[in-house]
């Protein structure tokens, strides 16, 4: 049995006088879903690899309250953003990174208008910049000259026009990146966004995560590479829809390169 | 005579310069139904985006064949507006191709809106084509049906004609010029290059320089005419948009799109909440005097702000928004340009109210349920999709998000699962019913 993760709390910082260097802020698939769990696990193993100063809020850290949101609960969004504001700023917190879009998204766009002003980042441009400081070492390893393709989450490319990140990622694991037709601003939704992620999707012909996953297929990968808990969900559903789960797998950038180097 | 003409000339175009500009107003006065929203921030930056997406069609050509033929039309329809201004020009004061006095280049200018024409013809039969007889996704929809199907022809036959006028009222104008007619002809020798209408000469051969001249007036008439008729149609059609792209895209969203914004009189009431010094049974702030009661979300036109109401109008149907929605694409009802096109309808709706009534009068409509439906909103994913589609800045999530925040904070109206999502999210942190305390918990699991 591997021995369980180091991982600091805001509170214990606070208790040593001490400020850590980014807050990672897990969100609540990375904190409660199984699947989602591994990724958060895999990304703090990579912190501590890079040496990186952080810490999460653990049980502090609620909602950021983007499902309820965009649902059109303005009303439970701004409660939920002004208490997490109360914690982040009662912490002086100014730098967050987050595997999430969605909590990224909404922490970076949305609450500088409640007042809270930080600087975030996606943990795929947070990892970019580890390695071009040299602090964290990626190339090749286990996936290197696998076929795989980058499914953009919505929240992360149109919503904020990042592509790059997790590409310069996979590239540095020397994979065959291939593209789908659908990808960058053009990228096809999971299905999750918007509140869908909690409720039956409307009738139709089929599920969103089943045509993403068609279009996946189409360029024949090994491993379809995700940047958001809930596009991971989604497409590891499709591709279990397919009978292909024993071919192809689902895995978050950050997992990636964890597994590429056997952390 | 001629002075006939030249009167009967200015008739018609006050007319139909005057049609339009009260059809304008009506179009400005129904925008301003909307709530206000403050978009004159970073003029800068509005203006280069304008110059790039609107007016560089920067956006068209994401999609190669439709947009290629889009700016051909698009630039035939701007510049031949010059030969437009000397068709004014020669109607009113009775002379014939004024602007040739500028020679070579006047020979140049005619020559290009040969060519021009040519083309814009070309690409219209195939946009015709592509509408009717190839099976495009985009023109199948179930809003397309009847008037929008419709109305997208007539403007395809309207510019078929106009350009076939162009090139006749030059074809026989060089011919009567060639038969050195007097009006036509000019001591400079032949004005104008033809290099597309004199392959029409031979319909014209071996009539009379007065059948030649009826032939001739007749075009120039018809093509002028047409010309108002047209600028007049705008009002009733979707071609609205060869206005308004313009301020539409100056006046669009410049944040990043995935931020969507924080209502104030949320802020408002949170802030109220969360105050440790407010008094709980202070009575409520006095209103302004007859002020309504904030209401949150959308359900009508008049919730919704001028801009999307703007955007309304500015919509072309052209649906990439619809071809791009991952909802649509999976058979489900929502089509973004339908919440476009509905929204449109009724405020064209609540505008024919005010112009037989005077004001508005509720007609027992709305704009939810009456024409958008709560399962067309509910099966959005807010991928913002539709929004990067769209080739002039429309903003078909803001609406649905309005609408949706409608539901929610007005009528309690979430889908079930929704509602224990956010009551979840309320009452543990999360939308999944797990405890906040647990949040943890991974750090200690293997």
């Amino acid at each position: 049995m591997a021995e369980a993760l180091k991982v600091p709390t805001m509170a214990e910082y606070m208790a040593e006088g001490k400020k850590p260097e980014v807050l990672f802020w897990v969100g609540c698939a990375g904190s409660f879903d199984d699947r989602a769990k591994k990724i958060t696990k895999a990304f703090v193993k990579l912190l501590h690899e890079a040496g990186v100063d952080f810490a999460v809020l653990g049980t502090e850290e609620s909602c950021t309250g983007d499902p309820a949101k965009r649902a059109g609960n303005e009303f439970l969004f701004q409660m939920q953003a002004a208490t997490n504001i109360e914690v982040l700023n009662g912490y002086e917190i100014e730098k967050v990174v987050t595997a999430c879009p969605h909590c990224f998204n909404t922490i970076k766009n949305e609450y500088p208008a409640l007042g809270g002003n930080y600087e975030v980042m996606h943990h795929t441009q947070f990892l970019k910049t580890l390695l071009n400081e040299g602090k964290l070492k990626v190339e090749g390893g286990k996936f290197k000259g696998k076929r795989i393709t980058f499914h953009d989450p919505c929240y992360l490319g149109r919503a904020n026009g990042e592509y790059e990140a997790p590409r310069d990622l996979l590239r540095k694991l020397e994979v065959e990146l291939v593209e789908m037709r659908k990808c960058k601003s053009n990228g096809l939704c999971c299905g999750a966004g918007g509140g869908q992620m909690f409720k039956e999707p409307e009738p139709g012909n089929k599920d969103v995560n089943i045509e993403r996953t068609e279009q996946a297929m189409e360029v024949k990968p090994e491993v379809i590479a995700a940047g958001c808990p809930f596009c991971n969900t989604m497409m590891t559903d499709g591709v279990k829809g397919t009978n292909k789960e024993d071919s192809v797998a689902v895995m978050d950038v950050a997992e990636l390169i964890a597994n590429a180097h056997d952390l | 005579m001629q002075i006939i003409a030249q009167v009967l000339f200015l008739i018609a175009l006050v007319a139909g310069i005057g049609f339009f500009v009260r059809n304008i107003r009506r179009v400005l006065r129904n925008i301003k139904l909307g709530r206000e929203v403050d978009r004159t921030d970073n003029k800068g930056e509005r203006f280069a985006k304008m110059a790039r997406i609107a007016f560089g069609q920067s956006k068209m050509v994401k999609r190669p064949v439709s947009g290629l033929l889009h700016v051909i039309v698009y630039v035939g329809f701007v510049i031949i507006n010059i030969e437009v201004l000397e068709i004014i020009i020669d109607g009113l004061f009775g002379t014939h191709r004024i602007l040739s006095f500028m020679g070579g280049f006047y020979d140049f200018l005619i020559a290009s809106f040969e060519i021009l024409a040519l083309l814009v013809l070309i690409g219209v039969i195939v946009f015709w084509i592509r509408r009717n007889i190839l099976n495009i996704y985009r023109f199948l929809s179930r809003e397309l049906k009847g008037w929008p199907k419709n109305d997208a022809n007539y403007i395809l036959y309207f510019e078929m004609v106009l350009m076939v006028l162009f090139l006749v009222m030059n074809a026989t104008d060089y011919q009567l010029q060639l038969n050195g007619a007097p009006h036509y002809a000019s001591e400079a020798g032949i004005v104008g290059s033809f290099p597309i209408s004199q392959f029409l000469l031979p319909i014209f051969d071996g009539m009379s320089n007065a059948t030649l001249i009826i032939i001739e007036r007749a075009a120039w008439w018809l093509h002028i005419l047409g010309i108002l008729f047209f600028l007049n149609y705008l009002y009733y059609s979707k071609h609205l948009h060869i206005l308004l792209a313009f301020p539409n895209v100056y006046f669009s969203k410049l944040q990043p799109q995935g931020e969507m914004d924080n209502l104030q009189s949320v802020t408002d009431e949170v802030k109220l909440m969360m105050d440790p010094d407010a008094d709980p049974f202070a009575a409520p702030a006095e209103e302004e005097e007859g002020a309504d009661p904030a209401k949150f979300g959308a359900s009508d036109v008049f919730d919704l702000n001028q801009v999307q109401l703007l955007n309304s109008y500015t919509c072309t149907e052209c649906g990439r928004c619809t071809a791009e929605c991952p909802a649509n694409q999976t058979g489900k009802k929502l089509s973004p340009r339908k919440i476009m096109m509905d929204t449109r309808d009724r405020l064209e709706e609540v505008g024919d109210i005010i112009n037989t009534k005077g004001k508005y009068e509720d007609n027992g409509k709305q704009l939810l349920d009456d024409f958008i439906l709560r399962e067309e909103l509910w099966a959005c994913t807010t991928c913002n999709a539709c929004v990067e589609a769209c080739p002039v800045g429309i903003d078909p999530l803001s609406i649905i998000l309005d609408m949706r925040r409608y539901l929610v904070m007005e009528e309690s109206a979430a889908p079930n699962e929704l509602a224990i999502a956010m009551t979840n999210i309320e009452n543990n942190g999360a939308p999944w019913p797990y405890n906040q305390q647990d949040r943890l918990n991974w750090a200690k699991e293997n």
